[in-house]
């Protein structure tokens, strides 16, 4: 069929109603891609969630679940304080700047209180939960090791405010979730809006 | 008793003749070259291994319940309760690791006889496409017995997609469903598993073998075949698909099928290698297992993965070397400039280059399954060392040498010197 005898209005009515089609195909995807979005009930079970520490040991941690992921406590000593100043040398961001946390927590403990440390044990590099390796893990991970997190999948390490030490494929300091102190010894975790 | 099966056939052909054209057109009046040898058995085994994996996760699907609650009980019931549960799924999860046993194997004989060379390059897209959908299919699959390594394994991978600058935190809760991987990540990842990707394997296979066959089999020799024809127009070095192949992928299919069974019924784990044995424990999101290994078929993407150090405190460049390590597979019929299609030809530093390919690529998947302790630390200190694991360090030479046979072809595969082609297949 030469040009000449094309009919331009029937062509652009094939265009029009391919464009209209298409879009409306596109349109369709909406409902499938809005439907992985988290559910009411998913969102629900992301609320916040209460922490008593008033009875944990110096030294101890203590392992919260909120929103699946687990978020430590740990109720830290005078040894584990000084430590990290010690580390700061070998650290790839020593005062957390690049690193998720709270305004409150972005000072040189990571703390609101630096007697308790409150830190989502998920590892920076690709999620996996890091372990608690003391100063008597001094065998296995080191000479100078002087205590704080390991991580089994990759092997980054992390000093007793979750910072994250050179050399590992960690980028960043562990994340402070957000949190608040509901009274002396109970601490609210997921949000820090006191009494919401 | 023939002349009723021919009067039937007859009836038949005579309302849908489209059976017996479809079936002469590609297969017994498909000419394909007389000269395939060893290399040849592996598309065949790939459809084989395709039919298995069907076949037993219908089955599996039967008795398998995809929530987060029960999936575990639900795979243990299958293996002590139901009557030959324990095989079926046993056929399933060795045939995971068959179907890419097969697969690379399938491509690696493109690479050695310049398959994918033109005018081969949709097979070979369709082809990679196919090996990118069955990555897919694999690691959808493998979250579904709900252990440990299905757990952090899901874990790990969705948080590659949340290294993504900007829109990477949401988009790995919009692919979990959650916060974490949870059942609303299970039960889609089921949803996929089971009907999503395997729709999209079959068609991607149709579009391969159409494509393969619109413009004929390569051949060890790499050469045209339909250039010497017969009388009848067929060519001299060709032979009707079938019965020849028919019957000779038949014979391919029993010894392969001697193999499957022998590791299907003495050893069905492969020591921890077809199977996770930290897949054995429950999944638990609140711990993490000592050391997290992808399964073997996507170790050498994985080493490559941990080879890259993060860069502006991101993690991201890691994910996409991964990614492009696949991604550039895509290219090779236009990076490879040689001449001739076939390594009988071709001059040494083809060769050479195919040679180091294959062990960097199979040094990346060792590494990949071990932790990157495994050999040792540098005795010494130096500004450059970020990390002073050796493995690491090998496995980022590997990586630089994986990209460089991609990168490079042009320039050596241009100046190879090349043999030159025979007439007819040898």
């Amino acid at each position: 069929m030469s040009d000449a005898k094309m009919d331009k209005t029937r062509r652009n009515l094939i265009s029009a109603t391919a464009a209209v089609g298409a879009a409306a195909g596109a349109g369709a995807a909406v409902p499938f891609v809005w439907s992985w979005w988290p559910s009411e009930r998913a969102k629900a079970a992301g609320a916040p969630v209460e922490v008593d520490v008033s009875r944990m040991e110096p030294g101890e941690l203590k392992i919260i679940e909120w929103r699946g992921k687990p978020v430590w406590v740990v109720r830290r000593t005078k040894e584990m304080l000084d430590s990290l100043k010690a580390v700061a040398a070998q650290l790839t961001d020593p005062s957390s700047s690049a690193s998720a946390q709270p305004e409150y927590a972005k000072n040189e403990t990571r703390a609101v209180k630096p007697e308790y440390m409150v830190m989502e044990g998920v590892c920076t590099h690709l999620g996996c939960s890091p372990q608690l390796k003391g100063v008597d893990a001094r065998a296995e991970m080191g000479g100078d090791w002087a205590g704080g997190f390991y991580c089994p999948c990759h092997g980054s390490k992390f000093d007793y405010a979750g910072r994250v030490f050179k050399g590992a494929p960690a980028p960043l300091n562990l994340p402070v979730p957000p949190h608040t102190y509901l009274s002396e010894g109970t601490i609210l975790i997921g949000d820090d809006k006191k009494g919401a | 008793m023939n002349r009723l099966l021919t009067a039937a056939w007859d009836w038949f052909d005579a309302r849908m003749p489209t059976v017996g054209e479809e079936f002469r057109k590609h297969a017994s009046e498909y000419y394909a070259p007389k000269n395939f040898n060893f290399w040849y058995y592996f598309g065949a085994l790939a459809i084989l291994v395709l039919v298995i994996q069907i076949v037993s996760g219908i089955f599996l699907t039967m008795n398998y319940k995809p929530d987060a609650g029960l999936a575990f009980g639900s795979v243990e019931y299958i293996m002590r309760d139901v009557p030959g549960g324990w095989l079926i799924r046993y056929i399933h999860s060795t045939g995971a690791s068959a179907f890419f046993v097969v697969v690379y194997l399938h491509m690696f004989r493109s690479m050695l006889y310049g398959s994918y060379k033109q005018p081969r390059e949709l097979v070979w897209i369709f082809g990679v496409l196919i090996y990118l959908t069955l990555m897919g299919e694999a690691f959808f699959g493998y979250l579904l017995p709900w252990g440990q390594m299905s757990y952090w394994g899901a874990q790990v991978i969705v948080n590659l997609f949340g290294t993504i600058p900007f829109i990477g935190p949401d988009l790995a809760i919009w692919i979990r469903g959650d916060y974490v991987v949870g059942d609303a990540t299970l039960n889609r990842f089921f949803a996929l598993h089971v009907i999503a990707l395997p729709l999209a394997l079959l068609g991607l296979i149709a579009a391969h073998i159409l494509a393969l066959h619109d413009v004929g089999s390569n051949n060890p020799d790499g050469i045209d075949i339909k250039k010497k024809k017969d009388a009848n127009g067929h060519p001299l070095d060709g032979l009707p698909f079938h019965p020849y192949y028919t019957v000779k992928d038949i014979a391919g299919a029993i010894v392969f099928l001697a193999v499957f069974c022998a590791i299907l019924f003495f050893a069905p784990e492969m020591g921890g290698y077809f199977l996770e044995y930290n897949n054995f424990i429950p999944a638990d999101p609140l711990k993490t297992p000592e050391h997290i290994a992808p399964v073997w078929y996507f170790t050498p993407y994985y080493s490559i993965l941990r080879a890259v150090p993060p860069l502006f405190n991101s993690q991201f460049p890691g994910v996409m070397a991964m990614g492009l390590a696949t991604m550039i597979l895509f290219f090779l019929p236009w990076l490879d400039r040689s001449p001739v299609r076939s390594i009988r030809y071709r001059g040494v530093y083809y060769k050479s280059a195919l040679a180091i390919f294959v062990v960097v690529f199979l040094v990346l998947g060792y590494l990949g399954v071990k932790p990157t302790t495994v050999w040792g630390q540098f005795g010494f200190d130096a500004f450059f060392l970020d990390t002073k694991d050796i493995a690491t360090w090998v496995a980022r030479l590997c990586t630089i040498l994986y990209f460089a046979f991609f990168v490079l072809m042009p320039w050596y595969t241009a100046i190879d010197k090349c043999k030159p082609e025979p007439e007819r297949v040898t």
